[in-house]
């Protein structure tokens, strides 16, 4: 838990977060994640390492795959912010979804949510990766439960059955 | 009821959808209204007494919440075996991180600097930090002696065989502590109404651990006392038994509040101070024939328990019944111990004390074979346990096993004689030195000896007026697949489609206590219960006259309708029954160790770089035989994380220490396996029938936590020629072998005595 110095007041800061124009009052070095957790209730990053090494808190901001763990808050204001609740409408997300399911890609689900946005950033540079894009890609999400292996044959899987379409 | 097959195929994990989109609520996604935030002080010294505990003018104290050991409404203590361990301490501490006091505000942001505004002055007292420390007793820091516990082994006559042995081969083997590193960090949140008494929803294992733990701390009797799972992060017995504490300091901080609150640890709290992997030595001294076969040995294993007893006792135990391996043993002496120190408290991990003394076995059947001259493989075929025969507890082994096959099956799978050809040419000319090892191992199912009795499962089945299913158990998900492939065995078991079949969240208002999620015992023995209780259901809707034997899931769902109406409920339990011929003395350590065994063959390939003195595994085959594979995805899932913890086990997480405190508890410095760091892990099954659990399943959770590391070391000792006898195994630690001249032989050959 960082301490983002309570001696400086709380600010406005606005985004749009999953489309829609949003307002909180935060510290401005508080965590971005922690803003959208605690005060926009979007739980759906989670906190595993607080200092940019799990990315089981990865979000996107303005098409970027970031960290929420290492944004202060000041940093976001007026970008694009999408979590993995506003991801739902993407192309990408139900083919990823299903496979993660059908692969086994998902155990104890904490580092998921970040996995698969992680995924989906991937196959939208590359829509026919390698295995050793997939292994570079997620180079950035640790999961501690899978070893890896079904969640690779997971993002395989979705990109062959997107590119089939 | 015609026959279907649920068990045995890969249906999507129960709350996989909740996980994939991510509307999963851990217990940190979870806020109630007026909650507070908690924290805890904790001791930064090792071991002494607390002379002051001093408040920091410059904060506004009113307005925190401050719990100390004085206002603990019932014992100072963390119940689980021995109840030594202080919820806080109050006088002395025992290890640095030890919890003293309990701080709550509205705003987390506040918390930190409170913390730090709590100073407390010691006395400090002397601490041990080794096993050998421990042994010397010069410091007593424990008890009598600083044991916690002690086993002894004895098979036949040790004694006597030394005089016949060819050869007698001695080793000395090391692991290191490890952290489970479940991605979700531990995590509570406590309430109290005096009516209803405290109730905690956090990420555990065990519900009925922190229930139990909690009746004491707080002096409230068992109705008192609510115990919800939330879904869970990750635990692999990180979160056994750490939690029953972080609810008594969330219940503490609530009980004087009179407000809910969360106890969230971050990162570094939760690797500084909850429990890791016991380190451990283990010293073989082996009597070996001229052609190979094991004629006896004495085997010793100590544990590092750190400051309380905790779990070290059953670790220590399944340590020592899996010192011996898959082999035969004529005669044994197996004499080990779990010892004090003055680290925080060592734990739970998935294999519990037996990757430790099987990462010694295998490495020692590698020493044993250079020795006499044979091969890694023929050593271990020479003495590979066959049905009929006993294991060092003298347990007959009845299942059908076949070691030589599954040996065959994986060095062929693997490319083991071709790859060990042509590595042996290629590292003539290369910088880029190639090995490839092999690890033998068994894992037994379930607890240990009557461990299964004491526990006393009970188990729930109940269908509702809709013939919807639920199934109640307090055995608890957290990612292992505890939820799809119990409600697999009820849909099998009652003719219904998967989807038909539900699972409560582990609540103990809710569910029965089927014992703790630990021990590779859930498949096994709670999901045979669940076959049962599943089977009641039927047997009384079909007693009272409104099922056939035959049926639809329609009418199925008619019969639960009428007999609801007519009864109220329809609800069926299934308790524990021990089979009545099993035989285990736990003064002698004899007898029928575990109801059954999962038995493994793994082959590591290893690449060691002559010039960056990394060591990489290039290949990595897991053959076992699990009895019947419930679900192949899920199953497959188990074994491919659990050897990633082994690889991380064995080249990458090394626990650092300073003055007793982890000095790295970041994820940053303490390194575990990223995608990029690991080789594609092949996964192969084979499948024996077992009478014990459902359809013949057995555990399988810790079984791929043993073999990894002594396969990779063993690989790294056919690479390199060295042997390595401690692991974690660093790029430094090569380094360091490489450059020293003469490189320790550690486990010297002694002359035969001839006969």
């Amino acid at each position: 838990m960082n301490s983002p110095g309570e001696n400086i007041a709380k600010c406005d800061f606005s985004f749009t977060v999953n489309g829609v124009p949003k307002k909180a009052l935060a510290y401005p070095m508080e965590r971005l994640l922690d803003v959208l957790r605690n005060e926009l209730e979007l739980t759906g990053a989670k906190e595993g390492c607080g200092e940019g090494e799990c990315g089981s808190c990865s979000i996107l901001i303005d098409g970027m795959l970031v960290n929420s763990c290492l944004v202060p808050v000041a940093q976001a204001n007026g970008a694009s912010i999408v979590t993995i609740e506003g991801m739902s409408a993407h192309a990408l997300m139900k083919p990823l979804q299903e496979a993660f399911l059908e692969c086994g890609g998902a155990q104890c689900g904490i580092c998921t949510p970040g996995m698969i946005l992680a995924a989906v950033h991937l196959l939208e540079k590359k829509p026919e990766p390698a295995l050793s894009d997939i292994q570079e890609g997620l180079a950035g999400n640790l999961c501690r439960c899978t070893g890896y292996m079904q969640i690779f044959e997971a993002v395989a899987k979705a990109a062959r059955q997107r590119v089939a379409r | 009821m015609q026959e279907h097959h649920i068990v045995g195929s890969s249906v999507p994990r129960k709350e996989g959808w909740d996980k994939v989109t991510g509307a999963a609520r851990y217990v940190d996604d979870l806020v109630l209204p007026g909650m507070l935030h908690g924290a805890t002080v904790r001791s930064n010294i090792p071991r002494g007494k607390i002379r002051k505990i001093a408040f920091d003018p410059g904060i506004n104290w009113d307005e925190f919440v401050v719990v100390t050991a004085k206002d603990i409404p019932g014992k100072n203590c963390i119940v689980l075996i021995l109840d030594d361990q202080p919820c806080l301490a109050a006088e002395t501490v025992n290890h640095a991180e030890e919890p003293i006091l309990l701080l709550a505000h509205p705003d987390r942001h506040k918390l930190r600097r409170a913390v730090d505004a709590v100073s407390i002055e010691y006395d400090v007292l002397p601490p041990v930090f080794s096993i050998e420390e421990s042994e010397q007793r010069s410091n007593i820091i424990w008890g009598a002696d600083n044991t916690f516990k002690k086993y002894l082994i004895e098979k036949g006559d040790v004694d006597a065989v030394w005089r016949d042995a060819a050869h007698i081969i001695e080793g000395e083997y090391f692991t290191g502590a490890q952290e489970q590193l479940y991605i979700e960090n531990n995590g509570v949140i406590a309430a109290f109404e005096p009516e209803s008494g405290v109730t905690v929803w956090g990420s555990l294992q065990c519900p009925y651990y922190v229930h139990k733990a909690l009746m004491a701390l707080c002096g409230l009797p068992e109705d008192k006392v609510r115990v919800v799972q939330m879904e869970t992060g990750g635990a692999f017995g990180g979160k056994e038994e750490y939690p029953s504490m972080i609810a008594g300091h969330a219940a503490l901080l609530a009980i004087k509040s009179g407000k809910p609150v969360k106890i969230i640890y971050d990162r570094m709290e939760d690797m500084a101070a909850t429990t890791k992997r016991h380190p451990s030595r283990t010293r073989h001294r082996t009597a070996v024939s001229q052609d190979g076969k094991i004629l006896g040995g004495e085997i010793e294993f100590t544990i590092d328990g750190g400051a309380y007893a905790t779990l070290s006792s059953v670790v220590l135990s399944r340590g020592t019944i899996h010192a011996g391996g898959p082999y035969y043993w004529p005669s044994v002496r197996i004499r080990t111990r779990a010892v004090a120190t003055n680290f925080p408290p060592h734990g739970a991990f998935r294999g519990f004390g037996a990757p430790q003394s099987l990462f010694a076995m295998e490495r020692h059947m590698d020493r044993i074979a250079a020795v006499v001259g044979i091969s890694p493989i023929e050593i271990r075929r020479r003495n590979f346990l066959k049905p009929g025969q006993t294991t060092t507890t003298e347990q007959t082994i009845r299942e059908n096993i076949d070691l030589h096959y599954l040996l065959d099956r994986a060095l062929d799978l693997s490319g083991y004689a071709p790859k060990k050809k042509r590595f042996t040419e290629e590292n003539k000319t290369s910088s880029r030195k190639k090995g490839i090892g092999i690890a033998v191992f068994l894992h037994g199912a379930g607890f240990t000896g009557s461990g299964e009795r004491y526990l006393n499962s009970l188990v729930g089945v109940e269908a509702t007026a809709g013939g919807k299913v639920r199934v109640l158990v307090s055995s608890a998900e957290f990612g292992q697949g505890t939820n799809t492939v119990l409600c697999q065995i009820a849909a099998e078991a009652l003719g219904l489609p998967y989807e038909g079949v539900a699972i409560a969240q582990p609540d103990t208002t809710v569910v029965p206590n089927s014992g703790p999620t630990v021990a590779s015992r859930t498949a096994m023995i709670v999901g045979k219960l669940v076959q049962s209780a599943s089977k009641g259901i039927q047997q009384t809707l079909t007693k009272s006259g409104l099922l056939a034997d035959s049926y639809t899931p329609e009418q199925f769902r008619s019969a639960c309708r009428e007999y609801i109406a007519a009864h109220g409920a329809l609800k069926s339990y299934s308790r524990f029954e021990a089979p009545g011929d099993v035989f285990w003395d736990d003064e002698k350590y004899r007898g029928e160790a575990y109801a059954a065994y999962a038995w493994a063959v793994y082959v590591a390939e290893v690449t060691v770089d002559l010039t960056t003195y990394s060591v990489t595994v290039d290949d990595f085959v897991a053959l076992q035989e699990v009895g019947k594979v419930l679900n192949p995805v899920l199953a497959a899932g188990q074994i491919t994380g659990g050897v990633a913890q082994g690889i991380g086990f064995a080249l990458y997480e090394k626990v650092v220490w300073h003055n007793g405190r982890m000095l790295n508890n970041q994820m940053t410095n303490y390194i575990m396996p990223a995608s990029m760091d690991l080789p594609p892990i092949r996964v192969f099954f084979e499948e024996l029938g077992n009478v014990h659990g459902a359809h013949g399943a057995k555990g399988i959770g810790e079984l791929p936590m043993d073999g990894p590391a002594p396969a990779i070391v063993n690989a790294v000792e056919d690479a390199t020629g060295i042997r390595f006898r401690s692991i974690p195994l660093l790029s430094e630690d090569v380094f360091e072998a490489l450059q020293s001249e003469s490189v320790k032989q550690d486990a010297a050959s002694l002359p035969g005595v001839t006969a």
